[in-house]
Parts: C-alpha cells; structure tokens; sequence
C-alpha cells in the first residue's frame, strides 16, 4: 500500500535537501533558520513514522524497496529497504534528530545555520547507513556522516576539539577503508554490490577470517569495542552536546548494525571461529571500561565510558548467540541474545541521549563538566534533578526502565552459554549502579557547593519537552518492550537460521 | 605524397586550436594596455571553439590518418575535451591574479593555448613521433610559463630545474623509444603492438627500451622517484602557472602512458606492470607521508599529487581495460580537483600578498563560508571521501587491483590514503576551526567565482551520479 510512495528516499533526502535550504537561508535571521530546521526534522520523524505502521512484523523479507541502476557499469545500485533490523534504528535517528535540533536552540550562537545543516545532513546519511542493501551505497552513506561530525566537533566543540575531531575521522577513516576492500574484494567474487547477494556468496575459512577482521576493524572502531576505543571519550568531551547525542545516541549503533548485516552473515564461520575473541572483548569492555568509568571527574567522559561499557552488552548478545547455538538444549537462547543486543541498541540510544543533554543542561549554566564543581543541583533544579535521577537509575539498569530489558536479555543468554560470561556480564549491574549512582549523589544531592550552583535556575519548557519525551520513551520500553521485540523477531530468526548454515 | 583534404577533418580541434593561437598571438601585439582583456575573452573563444570541433567531428568510430601517425578515438575525443576545459578553468580563475600582478599579458594565454595543443597532440597519437612531438610542444610551453614572472628569482630558479630535468626525461624517453623502434622496425603503435604479438623480438633490447620509456612517463607524471621536480616547480612558479602545470597535463601524461604501454607496448605488460607497481608503491608512499610536514599549501599539494600519481598507476599497472578506465577517470578527476584547489589559492592571493601557507586560509569559513564549503568539497574529495566523486576514483582503480589479483596493492593504497587524509583534513581545520588573520571577505571577480562554485559542486555532482563520466572512460578505452 506504501509502494507507491519512496518513504526511504525522503526519509533520506528530505533532510538533506532540506538541510541546503537552511544552509542557504543563512544566519541573518537565526529564528526562521531554527524553526525551518525543526520543520525539517519534524517532517522528516513523521514521514518516517509509516515505516513502523505500515510495517508487516511476519516477515523477514526486506521492506519498502527501492531499487534503480546507479553505476551499471559496476552494478551498483540505489537499492533501499528495511526489516525489523534496521527499521527500529531509522526511527531512533529522526526521533533523536529532532530532540537534538532543539537541544540547540539557544545554545549555539556562532553560525546556527551551519550548525543545524550538518545535523540534517548527518541525519539523511545515517538513514541511508541502515537502509542501503547495496553495499557502496552503504559505505558512501558511512563516510558520509564523518564529514558533518567531523565539523560539529570542530567548529563547535571544546577548547581541545582540533585534536579530538581529527583523531575521531582518522579513527573511522582507517577502520572503513579495510572493509572498503573487502568488498570490493567480494564484488570481484560475485559480480555484485548487493548485500544480500552477500550473504549467499561462499567464501573459504582464510578469505572469510579476513574479510571478518576488515568489517571487525570497521565496524569495532565505531561501536567503539575496547581497545579501538579511544578516540570516543576524546570526541565526546569535546564535541557539542547535540554532537555528543548523536555520537552516542546513532552512530555507535552503526557499528553495531554492521555486524548484523554485514559481519555476521557474510562471515558466519568466521564468526563462529572468532567469536571468543569478539566475546572476550566485550567483557573486557563491560567489566573494565566500568572500573575506568568510575574514576573520571569529567562527567560527559564518565558518560562516554559508560556508552562502551553498554556497548559491550550489544557485541555480547550477537556473538554469544554462536556459542549457545552450538548447544542443543538451549534453543531459543541464540535469538534472546541478538534481540537483547537490538534492545540494547535502541535503549541505550534513549538514555545515552538523555544522559549528556542532562549534562549538557548543565554545561550551559554553569560551563564545567567537572563534577567537583557541582553539588546540591537538586537544591537549586528540582525538576532536573528528577529527569536526571530517573536516567541514571535506567542507565544502571532499574528494571522498568528500558536500560533493564536489554542487559537482562543479553545475561540470560550467556547464561545459557557459559555461567562465567553470565556472571561478568552481570557485574555491570554493580558496576554501572556504582558510577552512574555516586555521579549523581556528587552532583545532584548534598549541600550547594559554590556560587554558580545557588544561581542555577531549573530548566525551561524546551529543555523538559527534549528530557520528557526521552523519558517517555525510557519508560514505555522498560515497561513493554514487546512491540519492539515483535518487530524484529522474523529478521533475527531468519539471520539466525542464515549464520546456522555453513558457508565452507 | 598526396594528401586528401578530407583526410585532415578529425584533427580539426588542434587545426583550430593552432590557427586560433597563432592568430591571438599576432592580435595581441596590436591590444593596448586597456583592451588586453580581448585576448582573454579569445582565448577562451579558442577554447571553447576547439571543445566544438572536437565534438563535430568526434564521436565516431576509430580513424587512423596522417600515415598511422594521428588517431581519432573516443579515448582522444574525451581527454581533449578535458584538457580544453581544464585549460579554461585555469585561464578564468587567472585573470584577477594576473591583472593585480601586472601579469596580464598576452604570452600567457599563447603559451597556455600551445600547452593545450600539446596535449591534445599526445592524445591522439598513433606513433612514437607524434606523441614526442606533442610532448615537448606540451613541455617547452610550461617551461617558459614557470618562469613567466621574470621579475620572480624563485619563478626563473624552478623554471631552470624543470627545463634540465624535463629534457633529461624527454632524453630518456626517445632513447627508450628508439630502443623499441630498433627492435620492432615501427614507430606506429599498431604496427609496434602487432609485431610484438606476434613475432617474439629481442626481449632485452626491447625491455630495455621499455625501461626508459617508463622513466620518461614516471618523470612526466612526477612519480617517485622521478618527482624531484615536482615541489620547486609547484612552489617556485606563479600561482596560476602552478595551476596549468598541475591539472591538465597530468591528462596529458595519462593518455601518453595509455598510447604508449597500452596501444604500443600492450604485449609487454607483464613487464612494465611490475615496474608500475614499484613506481606506484613508492608515490604513494612518499607522497602521502612528506605532505604532512608541508606548510607551503603549493609544496603540500605537489606531494598531494605525487600520491595521487600512485594511484593513477595502481590503474594502469592493472592492464585491463576496467584499469586504463579507471585510469583515466582519475586522471581527468583529478585535473578537475588540483585546478579547483590552486584555482582557490590564486584567488586568496590578492595585490602583493601570495596565499602561500596553509595558514593564509585561516578562517575562511568566517570570511567567506560559500569558498570555504568548495574548498572542503575539493579537499573530502581529493582524501577520497563519498559522497565527493574522489571516492568513485579510488573505488574503481581499487576494484581493478582487486581484480588481477592485488588485493595486498589496494590495501597498501587505502592505508596511505588514510594517512593522506590527514593532510586534507588539516587544510579544512584551518578553515573551519581557527580564527581567521585577516577578517576581510574573499573579493574575486564573478566569473571566477562562478566557475569555482561549478568547479566544487562538480566534485558532488559526480560522486553522486558517477556513471556518466565512468561509461564515457569504458567507452573510450574498450
């Protein structure tokens, strides 16, 4: 019913077009730049909004394609389409675009238009990431949201934000040009940039151990896994808090989605093989990163921390899911720790948002981001004090809250897996209570330390519109997290039954 | 010896290109001080006039005249189509330059004229002899263009070192070519190629011919390590010469490999590839890694293009045709970025201030936004990265690696291009991310600026719709 209209492509290109327009509209009259932007974003989340009522949850099959030669020459296409994958993560995009549009409204004063234009056009591009089923297509849109980002933290990040940005594109840079390789590596194997194509190419152990390990350079740099992890609390220190809620809230889900369609289907034995050393890798993530999180001063790298720790949890759940399929008894067990790594993804998309606006409200007050500066907000910022409260309860996981539902899921499957990977999964129940609580009791509760804080004044109906409708969202997964689940269980069954099946 | 006057028609555009040279240089004699700007706007009418013929009487299939010395073909008609365009880009972003320097003469549009015939010569040769003759054509006009501000040490300084360097080469080159000759018995490169498949000749006369024919291609290119030239020539010559030198002729050098190795030497290319891929190991390299420590942003750009050399012959070296095609994609993509960027510094160097450093850009994103957004397309595209069409460059020379079976080439060549990216990068933090030193908007005039808004938004345009220009390059090399 939806095939007539490209909902993909406007999703992708209306914000983009869109994002021209409020380049050219300039900063001599910033109010109507605003607002043409929050139009765009606005209409951007809503045109995207048919991709989840006009979803059908039964299938696996791609949905909403679109499909027209671009390079025929090389047989690379426009080739667009969704399944309960990629869907979920669309919609987090424009729904973040659009909090992080008026996030900086007042904020940023130099060069608004710029400001807001980048955010559009990282917006089209990082649609066109989870909806390309080609695989130039994909990459194009992949090195095309580091150019915006690049600039965000650039022009408008931190008194370091040179060195940050830099090291950030190069990180990226250098993890995506391998994969570059390697499929083009593949396209000399098929005749095909399909990705789909891809996913039914047979490959030998050695060139399926290479290629994994040039997607795992890709794809571990974004996500970050420890130890390609450096570059983001660098980047998030110094970038603008919208900067750092699409860093946090959208880009690191990127690396995670490429592992789903990319890694994990095109490499299944080699991800079989390896999938011990990716698994050890997210522990060493969830378990140590945790302890490196709990010594920092400076609250958004505590965040930035935390969001790898986290991020340990979605590596966890998809690569976990080999071992458990190799036991028999524990059917069922392979899908909870793909869809628990989703729910991660997505949750962790909220509350990462919600974590560095809470600090960047802050920030704008009171221009630290140390936490010694800070005591007693609650005192002087009731109603933040509250929001704050609430997402750092959901980021150490209080059941209820949608930080709960997909660290449960991804712990029940490595239970079945292996009882040790279970218990130092579980670990991050305390851990993360640890830094995420006692950041909040040295900030928000105690006595009013310093002038700043007795000045600080509670914040304004923008800023509670962006933290309610965060908070919103939190609560409604924590509590039924089932229509999520339901959307992308025929695509996780499907990509299972797929990576079963050896491709030697 | 009879000769048809029909038989001349395909090399209309060097007929109109010569006539129209030689008619301007007579003309400007007679221009005073106030009506130069006529041999200007003529220039570009000769230009735009030789694009014209080249389209009127291409498009056909191959023709052979000239006694096997001069060839028509899709190839020659697409690449002297970008040399013409390339060469006009040049004279328009030049003007303002050359009239604030007292610069603005006629010389300049002659000599750039004969450079684009050059070029076009060397694109349509069928034999040794005429691409040598379109080569020096092609060379002595640069030379004499480096050294065109005779007021300027540094300008006449790197005119010499190009001048004895590049006849060194062109030695070299004749003598590879009369290596081969002396082996095969032809100058005609369909005669060369048929007898080389043929009948097994001499193979050390011949691969030692080869190996200075190679020379003489690497020194055209200013691949390491035939590149010392390349950063005083680029630093010392006049900003808008520095822009001629480095765009265009790196066509011209594609299409003498592409005569040469291709139409000539094809059957030795088990040779010459390894001796690309040395070459291209090399410039890729070097070029990437020496460019970070630049801060002259000409000296910065002339290793910039040594690395893209590399890449250019990681095409070539493949052999295949998707290889030449991706060859010559980069080539004209990348006269089309190297004349954006320098055409971007001539426009920053105003009245007695060269915009030399990578400093002078500082802050252009404040004094300017609408320069600075064509400098950063220019700059993502020459790192080579999407949505800019330099991706598409490196993506299809990469593919043709891939496929004879490189696979470790291309990894070499994306990890440098990482590196590499570190430079661009560095010239877009000046302009986004620090202040600027002069608060100043850029003024230049309008038709240079149109033509730089065409020029970076072509770098989008393309790596949005690449196929295009990439079914043009596959026509012209199968």
């Amino acid at each position: 019913m939806t095939a007539e209209l490209p909902i993909l492509s406007l999703t992708i290109w209306l914000p983009i077009l869109g994002g021209m327009l409020v380049l050219g509209s300039g900063d001599k009259a910033p109010n109507v730049t605003k607002w043409l932007a929050l139009a765009i974003a606005v209409a951007t989340f809503l045109v995207s909004l048919p991709l989840y009522t006009g979803f059908q949850a039964g299938t696996a099959e791609m949905q909403f394609v679109e499909r027209a030669a671009w390079i025929p020459a090389f047989d690379v296409n426009y080739h667009l389409g969704v399944d309960g994958i990629s869907m979920p993560l669309i919609l987090l995009t424009t729904f973040v675009t659009v909090l992080v549009i008026v996030a900086g409204w007042e904020v940023i004063e130099y060069k608004p238009a710029q400001y807001m234009a980048a955010f559009l056009f990282m917006e089209g591009a990082m649609v066109g990431v989870f909806s390309a089923l080609d695989a130039i297509l994909f990459y194009v849109f992949w090195e095309a949201m580091l150019i915006p980002m690049f600039l965000i933290i650039g022009i408008w990040g931190g008194p370091n934000r040179v060195y940050a940005t830099i090291k950030f594109f190069l990180y990226t840079f250098l993890g995506s040009v391998f994969m570059l390789v390697a499929l083009i590596y593949m396209y000399t194997q098929s005749g095909t940039f399909e990705i789909l194509g891809f996913h039914e190419l047979r490959l030998g152990m050695r060139e399926q151990v290479l290629i994994f390990l040039a997607f795992l350079l890709a794809f571990a740099v974004k996500v970050p896994m420890w130890p390609v992890h450096t570059w983001l609390p660098d980047a998030h220190v110094e970038a603008p808090t919208g900067g750092s809620v699409v860093l946090a809230a959208i880009m690191l889900k990127i690396g995670g989605y490429g592992f789903l369609r990319l890694s994990l289907p095109i490499t299944p034995d080699a991800s079989n093989y390896l999938d011990l050393m990716i698994i050890t890798m997210s522990l060493i993530a969830v378990v140590y990163i945790g302890f490196v999180a709990l010594v920092q001063q400076d609250m958004k790298k505590l965040i930035a921390y935390s969001s790898i720790s986290h991020m340990g949890f979605v590596t966890l759940g998809f690569f976990i899911a080999f071992i458990v399929m190799s036991r028999p008894e524990a059917q069922g067990g392979a899908a909870l720790g793909i869809e628990g790594g989703m729910v991660q993804m997505v949750s962790h998309g909220f509350i990462s948002a919600a974590m560095f606006l809470c600090v960047g409200v802050l920030y704008d007050r009171v221009h630290s981001r140390q936490i010694a500066d800070y005591g007693g907000v609650v005192n002087t910022m009731p109603w933040f004090a509250a929001f704050m409260v609430f997402f750092a309860m959901a980021n150490a996981g209080l059941p209820g809250t949608s930080g709960f539902v997909g660290e449960f899921m991804v712990i029940l499957a490595s239970f079945r897996a292996d009882f040790w990977f279970a218990f130092l999964a579980a670990t991050t129940l305390i851990i993360g209570a640890a830094y995420t609580l006692w950041m909040v009791k040295r900030v928000v509760f105690g006595e009013v330390t310093g002038g700043k804080v007795a000045e600080l004044s509670d914040i304004n109906g923008r800023e509670a519109v962006v933290l309610g409708a965060l908070a919103v969202a939190v609560l409604a997964l924590g509590l039924w997290p089932q229509p999520l689940i339901e959307v992308m269980g025929a695509s996780v069954d499907n990509l299972l039954r797929h990576i079963a099946v050896s491709k030697l | 010896m009879h000769m048809d006057l029909a038989s001349l028609a395909p090399a209309l555009p060097e007929i109109v290109l010569l006539a129209a040279a030689c008619a301007i240089l007579v003309l400007d004699l007679f221009l005073t001080e106030q009506r130069r700007h006529l041999t200007y706007v003529l220039s570009l009418v000769a230009l735009v006039a030789a694009v014209a013929a080249t389209i009127w009487v291409g498009g056909g299939p191959r023709e052979v005249v000239f006694h096997g010395n001069y060839v028509r073909d899709p190839m020659s008609d697409a690449l002297k189509i970008s040399v013409f365009l390339v060469t006009l880009l040049g004279f328009v972003y030049s003007r303002g330059y050359l009239v604030a320097r007292r610069l603005f003469k006629g010389e300049f549009y002659v000599l750039g004229l004969f450079a684009a015939l050059g070029m076009s010569v060397i694109a349509s040769a069928a034999s040794f002899l005429t691409a040598y003759l379109g080569l020096e054509l092609l060379a002595l006009s640069l030379y004499a263009l480096v050294a065109f501000d005779r007021n300027a040490t540094a300008g006449s300084e790197a005119a010499m070192k190009y001048f004895v360097l590049g006849a060194l080469a062109s030695g070299l080159l004749l003598y590879g070519m009369s290596m081969v000759y002396g082996a095969t018995g032809a100058l005609s490169f369909a005669t060369v190629g048929q007898r080389l498949a043929v009948q097994p000749a001499d193979q050390t006369v011949l691969v030692f011919g080869l190996v200075f024919i190679v020379i003489g291609i690497a020194f055209k290119f200013g691949a390491v390590p035939f590149h010392m030239w390349v950063p005083d020539v680029y630093h010392g010559a006049p900003a808008p010469v520095t822009l001629l030198v480095g765009s265009a002729p790196k066509i011209a050098a594609f299409a003498l490999a592409f005569r040469l190795l291709s139409d000539g030497l094809g059957p030795l290319h088990p040779h010459w590839q390894g001796m690309l891929v040395l070459l291209a190991v090399a410039s890729l390299a070097l070029g990437n890694v020496v460019a970070i420590a630049q801060t002259n942003i000409k000296r910065m750009l002339a290793y910039s293009t040594i690395s893209h050399v590399g890449f250019i012959f990681l095409g070539l070296l493949a052999g295949t045709p998707d290889g030449m095609a991706a060859a010559m994609f980069y080539a004209i993509l990348y006269a089309l970025m190297a004349a954006g960027a320098f055409g971007v510094i001539v426009l920053l160097s105003r009245e007695g201030v060269e915009a030399e450093r990578i400093d002078d850009l500082k802050g252009l994103n404040q004094r300017s936004p609408w320069y600075a957004g064509m400098m950063l397309l220019l700059m993502f595209s020459m790192a080579g990265v999407p949505p800019t069409a330099g991706f598409f460059a490196k993506l299809f020379v990469l593919d043709a690696v891939v496929d004879v079976d490189m696979v470790w080439l291309a990894v070499f060549g994306v990890f440098f291009s990482v590196i590499g990216a570190f430079y661009y990068l560095r010239v877009i933090k000046v302009m986004y991310f620090d202040a600027p030193l002069d608060e100043a908007p850029l003024r230049a005039p309008a038709d240079a600026m149109w033509v730089l808004s065409v020029n970076g938004l072509t770098m989008l345009a393309l790596g949005l719709f690449p196929a295009g220009l990439l079914s043009i390059c596959v026509a012209a090399v199968s």
